[in-house]
C-alpha cells in the first residue's frame, strides 16, 4: 500500500474535491499525514492514498485563552517548539513513537489525534481527546464541516471532536484542530521506588496518586532502570509544578511512599529523560518483528494482566497510567493476540494491537468487538459520516 | 414563546391505556407509585430551571432499576411514545421540558451508590444520585468528585452526563465529559449497552464522548463510572478589584501569563458585585467596576506563595482593593457573595434570565460594552458573572415574567447575546446546553449541511426521534408539524 498513488492537496476545498471524487467514484482512500503509524490497526484497503502532509501552519495561537490551532498536516515538533516559546506544552504528552514505528518523519497533529495519543500525563490531566475543542473536517461525502471552536467551554451541539478524535480517520478527515494548552511547568522531578513485585509496584503508584500531592505519571517498569543502578521493578512517579512546590511535593511523597520500598529521587534532567522513553514506550524494548498490544484496564488489574501475558508467551511489558496502561510486547502470532484478547476480556478492560507485521493485523480483530446493539449504531454511525465507505475502510475493524 | 411539535392525536387518545401499561412496568415500591398521572401532581413536572416555559407531560414514569428503565423504552418505542428523560429539572436551557404527548422519564429513584474504588480512583453510581452526593459519600477519604455545578446539591449525574456540566473549579479540573470513565446506557429499543468502564480511552470510538452533553437525545443514562479525585492539602481564595472591565481582564491574562493556572478564577462586574453583595454583606468593595474571586491550591506555605505571586501581578494593574484570604473562613466569606449570586439577583427582580455563551476571554471588554449598550436599549437590568479562565459568560438579565412585554425583550436581549458571542468567536453554550431556549439559535453557529448531519447522527441512535424531541435542533427541521405553545 505505501506503494500506492498519492493524492497530495495543498488546502481544504482540495481536500473536500479529493474525498467527493472518491466517493463518486467509489473508490477507498487511505488517510494519512506522515505514514508514521502505517504499521498500527488493520491494513486498509485502498488503492490510493490522501496525505494531508501539504496542509501545514498554525493558524492561530493565543497564549493568554490557552488555545492553539494548526491544519492537520503541521508536524508535532513544530507545534510544540511554538508552545515552548510562550512557556507552553500538550497537556496529553503525545508520545513520539517514530523509533517504535521505525518511521523517520515525525508524527503529524492530525495523525496524532486521530489515533488519540496520549502520554503519561494522561492519567492526571486527561487524554488528547480532552483537549481538542474545535475540529474542521472533510466528512466521506466530501463537506466541510466543523465542530466545537476555539473556546474551552462549549456544549453546543452533538461533540464531533470527541468522535472524531480515537476515530483513526474513518469517519471524516481532520483538516485543522483546535486544542486547549497549558503553561508548562516551570520544574519536575521524580520518585524512583524499588518495589519487590509488580503488584507491589501498582499499590505504591496507586498510593501516590491518591495523595494530595499532584503525580503527573505514574509508571512501572519491569527491567527497572539501568542507567540509574537501580534494578526492577521500579515504580516512577513524577510531580510537575513551580521549583519550589516540587521540592516540597517530592519530599511528602517519599514519606507516604516509604512502607512501599526505598525510593531514590531523580533530579530535572534525569526524570525528563525517563519520562520521555516510557511515553515513548522505549523500555519496552520491542524488536522490530514483534508485535505490540496496549491493554486499558483498571490500575489494580494491571499486574494481573502483565501476569497472564508473561507466562502465556513470555511478554516484556511496561507498565502506565497508574498501572491500568500495560504495554506488551512478543511474538505476532495467533496465539500470542489470544492471550492478550482473553487477558483483557478477563480484567473487564479493552486492548489494541498496536504494531505488528501485516498478516497478523490483517487476520485478527485488533480491538474489542462491540457488544450488537452498539455495533448497529455503529455502522449507522459510519453510513451518516461515510455513506460511500472510502474512508480507511478496514482500519478499525472490517467494514470500518 | 417557545414552539413545541404537535402532539401525536392518537397518542393523547390512548393515554389511559398507556398510564395503565407503564403502570404494569413500573409498579413502584416503597418510595412511591411508579407512575404519575393526575393532573395537580404532574405540575412538579411541567417545567424546569428555565421556568418560563410550562408544559404538563402525558404521564410520569419514575423507575427504579436499569431493567424498568429498557422496559419502558421498550414499549414507548414500539408504541411510538415520546419520551423525556429527567434528573432533577434544575437545566437552565429547558432540556427537561415535556411534550404534552411524552411521557417523562424520572431517573431519581435510581439513587443508589454501586460502588466505590479508592485505589483505582474511580466510583459507580446510578445516574439519579445528586452531583454533591458522590463528593458527600468520598469526602471522608480526602476525595472528591471535581465538577461543581453551582445546582450541585440538587443536580444529578445522569442530568450532568446529559448536558457535559462544568462549574467553577473546571479551569483547573475540567468539565464532565473530562471526568467520566464509563456509563450504561439505555437506547430507545430498550437495549442496555455498557460505554467504557474503570479503564481509561477504550479502543474504537468514543460513545462516551458523543454521548456526554447530547442532552438526552441519544439514550437514556442509567449508570456512570466517574472518576474521583483525591482533594489537595487545602485551597484559599483572594479578591481583587479594579476600576474597569478592560483592566480585570489584563489582570487576568498577566495570572495565566505568569504560567499559574488557580483552580477558580471568578469574574463579576459592577451589577453583579452590587447584586451579591446587598444579598450577602460579603464585604466587596462597592466602588469597583470589575471583581475577580481568584483561589488557589495547595499545602498552606504554597497558597502564600501562589498567593503572594498573583497578588503582587494585581498589584501592577492599579487595584481599587485586595484582600488574600489568611484562613478557609475568611475564604468561604470571598465566596459568600459569588456562591449566592442567583439569589442575590433574584432579590431585586422578580424573574431573571440565566444565560450562558462562551467568548474569547481576550473579547471580554469589548463584549461587556455591548452588553451594557443592549441593557439600554432594551430596558432591561443585566448582572455579569463570568468563568475569566475559560471565557464562560453567565449574563443574568432580569424581567417581570408577568409583564408579556418584558419577558419579550428579556428573550430577545438574551439571543442579541449569544449570537455577539458567537460573532466573537465563541458560542451558544458553555455548560448549560441548548436545549429549547438556544435550539433556534443553531444556524448562528453551524451551516445548514453540520445541522444535518448532527441531526443524522441523532437518527443513527433514535431513528424515529422519540428521545427528547424539539430540543437542540432547530423545529423547523424536525419531521413533524410545528404549532405554537
Ligand atoms: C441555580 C442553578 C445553578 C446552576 N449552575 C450551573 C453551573 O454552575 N454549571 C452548569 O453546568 N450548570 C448549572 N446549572 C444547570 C443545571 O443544573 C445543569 O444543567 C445540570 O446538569 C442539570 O442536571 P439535572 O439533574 O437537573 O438534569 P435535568 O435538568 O433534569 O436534565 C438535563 C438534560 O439532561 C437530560 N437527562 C437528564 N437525565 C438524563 C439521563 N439519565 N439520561 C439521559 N439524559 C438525561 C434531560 O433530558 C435534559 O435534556 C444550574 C442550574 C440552576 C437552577
Amino acid at each position: 500500500m505505501s506503494g500506492a498513488e498519492a493524492i497530495a492537496p495543498a488546502t481544504e476545498e482540495e481536500v473536500a474535491a479529493a474525498v467527493a471524487a472518491a466517493a463518486a467514484a467509489g473508490e477507498p482512500l487511505a488517510i494519512e499525514g506522515n505514514a508514521t503509524k502505517r504499521a498500527m490497526l488493520r491494513p486498509v484497503q485502498a488503492a490510493r492514498r490522501l496525505t494531508l502532509a501539504g496542509l501545514t501552519g498554525i493558524t492561530l495561537y493565543r497564549p493568554q485563552e490557552l488555545v492553539i490551532a494548526a491544519r492537520a498536516g503541521t508536524p508535532l515538533p513544530e507545534i510544540e517548539a511554538a508552545l515552548a516559546e510562550k512557556g507552553q506544552h500538550l497537556i496529553a504528552e503525545p508520545p513520539d513513537f517514530r523509533g517504535l514505528f521505525g518511521a523517520e518523519a515525525p508524527a503529524t497533529l492530525g495523525g496524532t489525534v486521530a489515533a488519540n495519543l496520549s502520554g503519561p500525563r494522561r492519567i492526571a490531566s486527561g487524554a488528547m481527546r480532552d483537549h481538542v475543542i474545535g475540529i474542521r473536517a472533510v466528512n466521506g461525502r466530501g463537506e466541510v464541516f466543523r465542530s466545537g471552536g476555539r473556546v474551552l467551554k462549549n456544549v453546543t451541539g452533538l461533540d464531533l471532536c470527541k468522535l472524531l478524535t480515537g476515530a483513526h480517520g474513518t469517519l471524516g478527515v481532520l483538516t485543522e484542530i483546535t486544542l486547549k494548552v497549558l503553561p508548562a511547568p516551570e520544574a519536575s522531578g521524580s520518585l524512583a521506588v524499588r518495589v519487590p513485585d509488580l503488584a507491589a509496584g501498582v499499590r505504591a503508584l496507586c498510593a501516590g496518586l491518591g495523595s494530595p500531592y499532584g503525580v503527573s505519571g505514574a509508571a512501572l517498569l519491569p527491567e527497572g532502570v539501568p542507567e540509574h543502578g537501580l534494578a526492577g521493578p521500579v515504580a516512577l512517579l513524577r510531580i510537575e509544578d513551580f521549583a519550589d512546590s516540587v521540592a516540597y511535593r517530592l519530599g511528602r511523597l517519599r514519606g507516604e511512599l516509604a512502607p512501599h520500598g526505598a525510593a531514590t529521587p531523580l533530579e530535572e534532567a534525569a526524570s525528563r529523560a525517563l519520562w520521555r522513553a516510557v511515553r515513548d514506550a522505549v523500555p519496552l524494548g520491542a524488536a522490530p518483528e514483534e508485535a505490540v498490544w496496549r491493554v486499558s484496564v483498571r490500575p489494580t488489574a494491571g499486574p494481573d494482566v502483565a501476569a497472564a501475558l508473561r507466562a502465556a508467551f513470555g511478554a516484556r511489558l511496561l507498565l502506565d497510567w497508574g498501572g491500568g496502561l500495560v504495554w506488551a510486547a512478543g511474538p505476532a502470532t495467533a496465539e500470542a493476540h489470544e492471550a492478550v484478547v482473553r487477558a483483557a476480556r478477563e480484567a473487564g478492560g479493552s486492548f489494541l494491537l498496536f504494531r505488528a507485521p501485516e498478516p497478523l493485523r490483517a487476520a485478527v480483530a485488533v480491538m474489542p468487538e462491540e457488544p450488537p446493539p452498539l455495533a448497529a449504531i455503529a455502522r449507522r454511525v459510519k453510513a451518516v459520516m461515510d455513506p460511500a465507505g472510502v474512508l480507511n475502510p478496514g482500519r478499525m475493524r472490517a467494514g470500518f | 414563546m417557545v414552539r413545541l411539535p404537535e402532539p401525536k392525536t392518537e397518542i393523547l387518545a390512548r393515554r389511559e391505556e398507556i398510564v395503565a401499561a407503564l403502570r404494569r412496568l413500573v409498579p413502584g415500591g416503597p418510595l412511591g407509585e411508579g407512575v404519575i398521572s393526575e393532573p395537580l401532581r404532574l405540575r412538579p413536572y411541567e417545567t424546569d430551571g428555565l421556568t418560563a416555559y410550562r408544559q404538563p407531560p402525558l404521564a410520569v414514569v419514575l423507575p427504579s432499576s436499569t431493567e424498568e428503565v429498557a422496559a419502558v423504552l421498550r414499549y414507548c418505542h414500539e408504541n411510538g411514545i415520546r419520551v423525556v428523560p429527567r434528573g432533577a429539572g434544575t437545566s437552565l436551557s429547558g432540556g427537561a421540558l415535556p411534550l404534552a404527548d411524552a411521557v417523562v422519564l424520572g431517573l431519581m429513584r435510581l439513587n443508589r451508590i454501586l460502588e466505590v474504588d479508592y485505589a483505582n480512583r474511580l466510583a459507580v453510581v446510578e445516574a439519579g444520585v445528586t452531583n454533591l452526593g458522590i463528593t458527600r459519600e468520598v469526602e471522608g477519604e480526602g476525595f472528591f468528585y471535581a465538577p461543581d455545578p453551582s445546582s450541585q446539591l440538587a443536580c444529578m449525574i445522569g442530568g450532568n452526563v446529559g448536558m457535559n456540566s462544568g462549574g467553577a473549579h473546571c479551569l483547573k479540573y475540567g468539565v464532565t465529559a473530562n471526568n467520566l470513565l464509563g456509563v450504561k446506557l439505555v437506547t430507545i429499543e430498550g437495549e442496555v449497552v455498557e460505554i467504557g468502564g474503570g479503564h481509561l480511552d477504550p479502543a474504537g470510538y468514543d460513545w462516551l464522548g458523543l454521548i456526554t452533553g447530547s442532552e438526552g437525545q441519544l439514550g437514556v443514562v442509567t449508570e456512570v463510572t466517574v472518576r474521583i479525585l483525591r482533594a489537595a492539602e487545602g485551597a484559599r481564595a483572594m479578591l481583587a478589584a479594579f476600576r474597569s472591565n478592560e483592566v480585570a481582564g489584563a489582570a487576568v491574562d498577566a495570572i495565566i501569563g505568569s504560567g499559574i493556572i488557580p483552580v477558580a478564577l471568578e469574574f463579576m462586574d459592577r451589577p453583579a458585585i452590587h447584586a451579591c453583595e446587598a444579598f450577602a454583606q460579603a464585604g466587596y468593595p462597592l466602588d469597583a467596576e470589575a471583581m475577580l474571586i481568584i483561589e488557589v491550591e495547595g499545602s498552606e506555605e504554597e497558597q502564600d506563595r501562589l498567593l503572594g505571586r498573583i497578588r503582587e501581578i494585581c498589584a501592577r494593574f492599579d487595584p481599587i482593593s485586595l484582600r488574600v484570604a489568611q484562613t478557609a473562613e475568611e475564604s468561604l466569606a470571598i465566596w459568600k457573595g459569588r456562591k449566592g449570586a442567583f439569589g442575590a439577583v433574584g432579590r431585586i427582580s422578580p424573574d431573571y434570565l440565566c444565560m450562558d455563551g462562551t467568548i474569547p476571554t481576550g473579547e471580554l471588554p469589548h463584549v461587556l460594552r455591548r452588553i451594557g449598550e443592549m441593557s439600554r436599549d432594551y430596558g432591561l437590568q443585566v448582572a455579569n458573572i463570568f468563568h475569566a479562565g475559560d471565557g464562560n459568560l453567565h449574563p443574568l438579565i432580569m424581567f417581570d415574567a408577568n409583564d408579556p412585554e418584558s419577558v419579550r425583550r428579556a428573550e430577545a436581549f438574551g439571543a442579541d447575546i449569544l449570537t455577539l458571542c458567537v460573532e466573537v468567536g465563541g458560542c451558544l453554550t458553555g455548560e448549560h446546553g441548548v436545549g429549547v431556549e438556544k435550539r433556534d439559535l443553531m444556524r448562528a453557529q453551524f451551516t445548514e449541511a453540520e445541522l444535518r448531519q448532527q441531526r443524522a447522527l441523532k437518527s443513527a441512535f433514535d431513528p424515529q426521534w422519540l428521545l427528547n424531541p424539539a430540543k437542540v435542533f432547530p423545529l423547523e427541521d424536525a419531521p413533524v408539524p410545528a404549532r405554537a405553545a
